[in-house]
């Protein structure tokens, strides 16, 4: 066990970790932060998606311990009050079935705007293609990231 | 924004019994009369189960079935809404517990919202038409000449109103009606709220990452735990290296649960459980055990076995007419197999489950469950407890589609929780997900149909070989011999058989119509070709008469058939390599037809656009209508690509590497053409599946010339 001190939602936390813990079970476990999902182990869902430093990235691959230094963002920290462009288009396209997927797909989404605020479909599937959702409702998430990057167009680029 | 609330206080006496007699008519028991008088306490007025009105004027609806992403916690609250007249907006929402207080609280069959349609509106009518006479009382005017809106009862000739709020001591003065007495709206032009698009109540918290779902329960001093089973189903543990295990970092316990024997239930395994799921998972490393296994099914062993058997009669089990004659009569017979492979449901949130066994002997359980009354039942006679001292709350769904009408997980999760005594959370893995599934079950189907010289079916000769245990189909692999082209051609036969399996099965999203439907809807396409004939025409005529009882409506099947190739404009040329393909189905009790447009370059495909004919009766919430045609769509496409296989009597697939789920890039864009009528609403969650995979099949034909016979589509070649 050794000692990390991480960057999460703004605030530094630091937590007894093996070297080997990756950052989605000291998310959930050590400080219960169950927006982000598990749903493979192995990177290849896209439901442990988090931000670090801006950038979408697996939290099921990735130690704990490798993440220090750098700022972390959970779905819980990215815009508690829901009001971010993303958020609110996926909120009125009523893009979640069963919405487990869906934090992950928010934050992926959100990356993507932040590199490229007008993305076409093709775009869009390549930001997003490792995002999986079981319910299907991909067609809705390209129209949310499509009303996304309006609402932050009209917003004056900034989300 | 909605607000959960667990405290789930629902005032018995406050119960508006209502029962189905066997006629369909409704009757209201003397508890309603009873109770609507007693239904304010302090604050809150509970008229019913459902309804809640605060005296601040906040008005609460309970949900009462679990939530899979079907749209039921929106869509129930939405109907009571309707009735009780007042804005959506102003409504709270709550899930409710199970309580048997509620009758069925099942996410299965579709039946849902066609179960829930009349105590739904009753609990809305009922209560409006207390306020509504109190109002009246009040003011000393007629009832019929008030009216309510928006949470508020008006008299318009005097130019009074009164919010609900205020009239809640006077409304349990008022007497109860018959149900005979409430205003049902039906029809959809009557309609405020019913049919528009509603986004889901839980949207804020799915958005902003709070605590919805079963795996982000948490309770003080709770553990963690992992469920090890035989990768071949129902191993029993001889041995294994518990002790060491229960040494390692991080771990409290790990013990042997001898199990059952039922495929459905507690199977043996090894319990691991400690401090952190990672802990867990970690320590299952050094986990060792000797399995005493009995069976070694495989799919090659199976597929051997379906091709012997396709050379037998089968046992028959449905015959009209002569279809021997028929066939020897015939100038054209089409002939042609289709296999399609066991699939997982694979839901995005792996099994969990959240338990506390109490020193009372009480059972507290958290859990995904779509049918926590069947859950209940299998724990309280596994556990040997009474069901009464079992308290199941209705965690957000993960995913259903049928997974989660089976409680392995939660009866491990129970027994593990009695040994323990914590709060524990059992977390499966992905690879326990895929290799400990009920698996929709494989099948093939070997037809034969004659063509008259009218270009109709003469006869039509099917071959069922599916799985069975002890001479009976086992749970999925069934198929009614009813099932259209029964009746609608003049000869025909059903023949059945059964090849022994010891896979665990179960029900997968609209059970074996998501399977078969592709098969028949292919193979008519081939016995159109045969006959020369146009692909919607020829469906249309099949549709045109029965033979006997129809197996299903023929007006509402064809007009939605209709409804998507006129929406797709069916019969125009659509282009270089690029083809048009349709199907119909009914099942569970809605009608869907899609045609799907599929790009070819090679036998590299892209589904570019389904339009859908959708008949349910009224729509309910349109967003979540469209969402599951939308869902249901991309989860034909994904299925299509899939398959479990098994070798030495297990599952050989154990994550997304060799289990890849259909990804955004696939999506086609869908539009869906509803036909609102004021038929009783059927629900959704299902019928749109079935038929989409023989409309994409069909226009791949179309496109690339490829018939495809066999699932996965990569099977002939087809990439998506």
């Amino acid at each position: 066990m050794s000692e990390v001190t991480l960057n999460i939602n703004g605030e530094e936390h630091t937590l007894e970790v093996t070297p080997e813990l990756p950052l989605l079970w000291a998310l959930r476990d050590i400080l219960n932060l169950t927006g982000t999902k598990y749903g493979c182990g192995i990177g290849l869902c896209g439901s442990c998606t988090v931000l670090i430093d801006g950038e979408a990235t697996r939290s099921c691959t990735l130690p704990a311990a490798a993440a220090e230094g750098m700022a972390i963002t959970t779905i819980e920290g990215f815009a508690p009050n829901g009001d971010h462009p993303v958020q609110r288009a996926w909120d009125e396209e009523d893009v979640a079935q069963c919405g487990y997927c869906q934090g992950g797909q928010v934050l992926a989404a959100a990356a993507l705007l932040n590199r490229n605020p007008d993305p076409d479909d093709a775009a869009i599937d390549e930001a997003l293609g490792g995002n999986l959702c079981r319910c299907g409702t991909y067609v809705r998430i390209r129209k949310a990231v499509k009303r996304a990057a309006e609402y932050t167009r009209e917003a004056g680029g900034e989300a | 924004m909605t607000r959960r609330d667990d405290s789930g206080g629902i005032s018995r006496r406050a119960f508006l019994k209502v029962s189905m007699l066997a006629s369909g008519a409704l009757m209201v028991g003397t508890a309603w009369v009873r109770d609507a008088r007693a239904g304010l306490e302090g604050e809150t007025w509970k008229p019913n189960l459902y309804v809640r009105i605060d005296r601040d004027g906040t008005v609460t609806i309970v949900s009462k079935n679990p939530e899979a992403g079907q749209g039921v916690k929106t869509a129930f609250p939405m109907v009571v809404a309707e009735c009780l007249e007042v804005d959506w907006k102003d409504v709270r929402v709550e899930q409710a517990p199970l309580d048997d207080r509620y009758g069925r609280q099942v996410v299965g069959g579709s039946r849902g919202t066609p179960d829930g349609w009349d105590d739904l509106r009753i609990a809305g009518a009922g209560a409006l038409y207390l306020l509504t006479h109190a109002a009246a009382a009040q003011w000393g005017v007629p009832a019929a000449a008030c009216t309510a809106r928006s949470g508020v009862v008006h008299h318009e000739p005097s130019n009074r109103s009164a919010p609900y709020e205020t009239l809640l001591d006077a409304a349990t003065e008022v007497p109860v009606p018959e149900v005979s007495a409430l205003k049902l709206k039906s029809r959809p032009e009557d309609f405020r709220l019913l049919g528009t698009f509603v986004p889901g109540v839980d949207n804020p918290k799915i958005l902003t990452g709070q605590p919805l779902f079963g795996c982000d329960v948490r309770r003080e001093g709770m553990l963690y735990a992992q469920y090890v089973k035989c990768p071949v189903f129902g191993g029993k543990v001889r041995q294994a290296n518990t002790d060491a295990v229960a040494g390692l970092p991080g771990i409290t316990h790990a013990f042997v649960v001898e199990g059952t024997d039922n495929l459905s239930g507690l199977m043996p395994g090894v319990a691991i459980v400690g401090e952190s799921w990672w802990a867990v998972n970690t320590a299952r490393e050094k986990l060792k055990v000797d399995w005493a296994t009995t069976h070694s099914d495989s799919s090659e062993g199976f597929a051997a076995e379906a091709k012997r058997l396709a050379g037998t009669p089968g046992a028959v089990q449905r015959q009209d007419g002569d279809v021997d004659a028929a066939l020897d009569a015939a100038d054209t017979v089409v002939e042609a197999s289709y296999y399609y492979p066991f699939v997982s449901h694979c839901n995005l949130e792996p099994q969990v489950a959240t338990a506390l066994y109490h020193e009372s002997g009480r059972l507290e359980m958290w859990a995904p469950t779509q049918n926590p009354r069947g859950a209940r039942g299998l724990i309280a006679s596994t556990l040997g407890i009474p069901e009464k001292n079992i308290h199941i709350e209705l965690e957000r769904i993960g995913g259903g589609f049928g997974r989660r009408l089976t409680h392995d997980y939660m009866v491990e999760t129970a027994w593990i929780a009695r040994v323990v005594k914590r709060p524990v959370q059992l977390q499966w893995t992905r690879e326990d997900d895929l290799q400990h599934d009920h698996y929709r079950p494989a099948a093939w189907h070997h037809f034969r149909a004659a063509l008259g010289d009218d270009g109709r079916m003469s006869a039509f000769d099917h071959h069922f070989v599916t799985f069975g245990r002890n001479g009976e189909t086992i749970s999925g692999a069934g198929l009614s011999p009813n099932h259209y082209p029964a009746g609608l051609v003049p000869n025909f036969r059903l023949r059945q058989s059964l090849i022994e399996c010891n896979i665990p099965t179960g029900p997968w999203r609209s059970p074996g119509h998501s399977a078969y439907c592709w098969a028949y809807q292919s193979f008519f396409d081939e016995v159109a070709l045969a006959a020369g004939r146009d692909q919607l025409e020829f469906r249309l005529d099949l549709l045109s008469r029965s033979y006997g009882e129809p197996p299903l409506d023929l007006e509402r099947t064809a007009g939605t058939l209709r409804k998507a190739a006129e929406a797709a404009g069916w019969g125009r040329d659509p282009g270089p390599n690029r083809g048009l393909g349709l199907a119909f189905h009914f099942d569970h009790g809605g009608f869907v037809s899609h045609v799907a447009q599929v790009h070819a370059d090679g036998k590299r495909i892209t589904v570019e656009k389904v339009w859908s004919g959708i008949d349910i009766g009224p729509v309910i919430n349109l967003s979540g209508a469209r969402n599951q045609v939308e869902g249901c769509v991309v989860d034909a496409l994904s299925t299509a690509q899939l398959e479990i296989t098994f070798a030495g009597g297990a599952a050989e697939q154990g994550n997304f590497s060799d289990y890849m789920l259909a990804t955004i890039d696939q999506a086609p864009e869908i539009e869906c053409h509803f036909i609102q009528t004021d038929n009783r609403p059927s629900g959704l969650g299902e019928p749109p599946i079935a038929p989409a995979t023989p409309a994409m099949a069909n226009a791949i034909y179309a496109a690339t010339g490829v018939r495809i016979r066999e699932q996965p589509w990569g099977k002939a070649g087809i990439i998506v």
